[in-house]
């Protein structure tokens, strides 16, 4: 498998190992995430998909006993080599999670302007107008817009998820990893964020694991399958889904296994 | 249909929370009814002098109620940003089994019997502070009011001190707890924005504890206000208001402890008696009070 084919890539990585206090859990992958495009992480349960997508933000080594090697590169510079601070690169390369997180004791407004606050040097006016254009373009806006100071945790599930959407959007980051976002939500919820991840790559990149071959086959320009910690095949998704190169991957996409 | 263990044993603990309450409503009456005699003879005035002398059946308690709140309080503010350290440090800053080793022996300091904390002080805590410390603060600081007592060693911030001593494992160890339900999910939230280490134990962690933190307060403070055998031992026992943070003095508690041995005059005894009710006012007010703030921070 190679990354040859695709146009531009924002993220290169490069033989990329990542250990749980020894225990291999990603096993030496290179893709290329192509720019303004969605890229889909699938597979079976426990396969290492959100340990390597924790790897292209620095969250891995976090974890108490965690360590990686190999390289990342966002556009171009490699974001492992010593003495890159992993606090900027988060900064560059936001990401929403599974259980949506907003912080609790602070407003809805709060919430989306956390990021630009942290980073400083914004003024009220420009950190006012990001926060709005964040909650439009997470299609929150209107549902908000009438009770920003309520709290960030008074907001239903679907809502909640939007708004860190909105939190990580504000400070307009080069890429969006989202590690299984609707999976605590209801059809509808799903559906609109969805649509809000469509129109995400037109200012972004985004990565998305999903368990849901429908949802990756829906919103995905771009589908990496992994297995067991190593990454199988990576291609287009409608490639990947009608006529994969591997018995492994059609046996998933199948429903055979996993 | 009920099974009768089931009502037995319902019953026979409903009966002894209620022994409980009937005792310590027994307590207080009997506190009320020895303070009576002083209540009749002294009045309110017992409550806003501060003269102090059973020779002339003399009883004021203002000051040592001054000198309790100001030692409680002082005691507070010294503990209360060290019990945050102290759980920051064992939940977000060491490794974890560093942290459990650390915050064992710092509840180990709770297990210290008071009258221990009380020697520490006299050999320890009161020489270092009477020459290094407040021959510094009088020297330099000395032109501010509440730094110009010469040193005694003995006194309101030494007592406070060793309290706040006594009090830091209390806080730190609910404050712990707090901390280390807080979810991953909500950490990850600020490191994935970008947050350093510091900004998100802000942002994640002390936050969204604002309400534990008081709740942590209440119990530390409840605990300072009640303590007597150390504070007897370090305070000084001086029966006069505090000039400055140094001075030598007496808390309520102290004042009980020092004095009831000797007290033979019926009304020297109702007149301890009615401090020990005044002592139970101000630590209910202050319970209530800070049991507000904590039910409005919730909110
Ligand atoms: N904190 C950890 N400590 C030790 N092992 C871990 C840790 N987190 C994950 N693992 C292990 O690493 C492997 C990959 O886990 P990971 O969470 O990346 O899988 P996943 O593909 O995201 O699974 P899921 O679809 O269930 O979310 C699993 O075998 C898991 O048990
Ligand atoms: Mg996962």
């Amino acid at each position: 498998m190679s990354a040859e084919f695709t146009p531009s890539p924002i993220l290169q990585v490069e033989n990329v190992n990542a250990y749980f206090s020894g225990f291999h859990a990603v096993k030496n992958i290179s893709l290329a995430v192509p720019e303004h495009q969605v890229t889909a992480l699938i597979g079976p349960s426990g396969c290492g998909k959100s340990t390597f997508i924790r790897s292209l933000n620095r969250l891995h080594e976090e974890t108490e006993g965690a360590t990686l090697t190999g390289e990342v590169r966002l556009a171009g510079k490699n974001i492992y080599t010593p003495g890159v601070d992993p606090v900027e690169i988060r900064r560059q390369i936001g990401m929403v999670f599974q259980k949506a997180n907003p912080f609790p004791g602070m407003s809805i407004y709060e919430n989306v302007a956390v990021g630009l606050t942290l980073q400083g040097g914004f003024s009220k006016v420009e950190i006012e107008n990001r926060v709005e254009k964040a909650l439009r373009s997470s299609a929150l806006w209107d549902e908000v817009k009438d009770k920003l100071k309520k709290p960030g945790t008074s907001l239903s599930g679907g809502q909640s998820q939007r708004l860190c959407i909105a939190r990580a959007l504000a400070v307009e980051p080069k890429v969006i990893l989202m590690d299984e976002p609707t999976s605590a939500l209801d059809p509808i919820s799903t559906a609109r964020i969805e649509e809000l991840i469509f129109e995400l790559k037109k200012q972004t990149t985004v990565v998305i694991v999903t368990h849901n071959m429908q949802q990756a086959a829906r919103v995905s320009d771009f589908t990496a399958f992994f297995l067991m910690g190593e990454l199988i095949e990576m291609g287009i998704t409608k490639t990947i889904f009608t006529n994969p190169k591997e018995r492994q991957t059609e046996h998933y996409i199948t429903g055979r296994f996993g | 249909m009920k099974h009768r263990q089931d009502i037995l044993f319902k019953n026979s603990l409903g009966l002894l929370s209620w022994a409980f309450i009937a005792v310590l409503v027994a307590m207080i009456l009997s506190l009320l009814h020895m303070s009576g005699l002083a209540w009749e003879k002294i009045g309110f005035s017992f409550f806003t002098t501060s003269h102090w002398n059973p020779v002339k059946h003399q009883y004021g308690v203002a000051a040592f109620a001054w000198a309790t709140l100001v030692t409680s309080l002082l005691a507070l503010l010294i503990s209360t940003p060290l019990s945050l350290a102290v759980a920051v440090s064992v939940t977000e800053l060491m490794k974890k089994r560093a942290g459990r080793v650390f915050g064992f022996f710092v509840d180990m300091l709770a297990a210290i019997p008071s009258v221990v904390y009380g020697l520490w002080g006299i050999f320890v805590l009161v020489p270092l502070m009477r020459t290094q410390v407040q021959p510094w603060l009088f020297e330099n600081l000395g032109w501010i009011g509440i730094f110009s007592e010469v040193p005694y060693g003995v006194g309101i911030l030494t007592a406070s001190i060793v309290l706040a001593i006594m009090i830091l494992p209390t806080m730190s160890s609910l404050l712990r707890e707090v901390f280390q339900t807080i979810p991953l999910t909500q950490k990850e939230a600020a490191l994935g924005l970008g947050a350093t280490k510091t900004e998100m134990i802000y942002l994640s962690v002390v936050k969204s504890s604002k309400s534990s933190i008081v709740a942590a307060m209440v119990l530390g403070l409840a605990r300072a206000l009640g303590e007597t055998m150390a504070v007897t031992m370090v305070i000084g026992n001086r029966n006069d208001w505090m000039k400055s943070i140094f001075s030598p003095a007496q808390t309520m508690a102290s004042l009980i402890a020092n004095e009831y041995v000797e007290a033979t005059h019926d009304l020297h005894l109702s007149a301890l008696a009615l401090v020990g009710v005044t002592l139970l006012m101000i630590s209910s007010v202050i319970q209530l009070v800070f049991r507000a703030i904590y039910a409005r921070g919730r909110k």
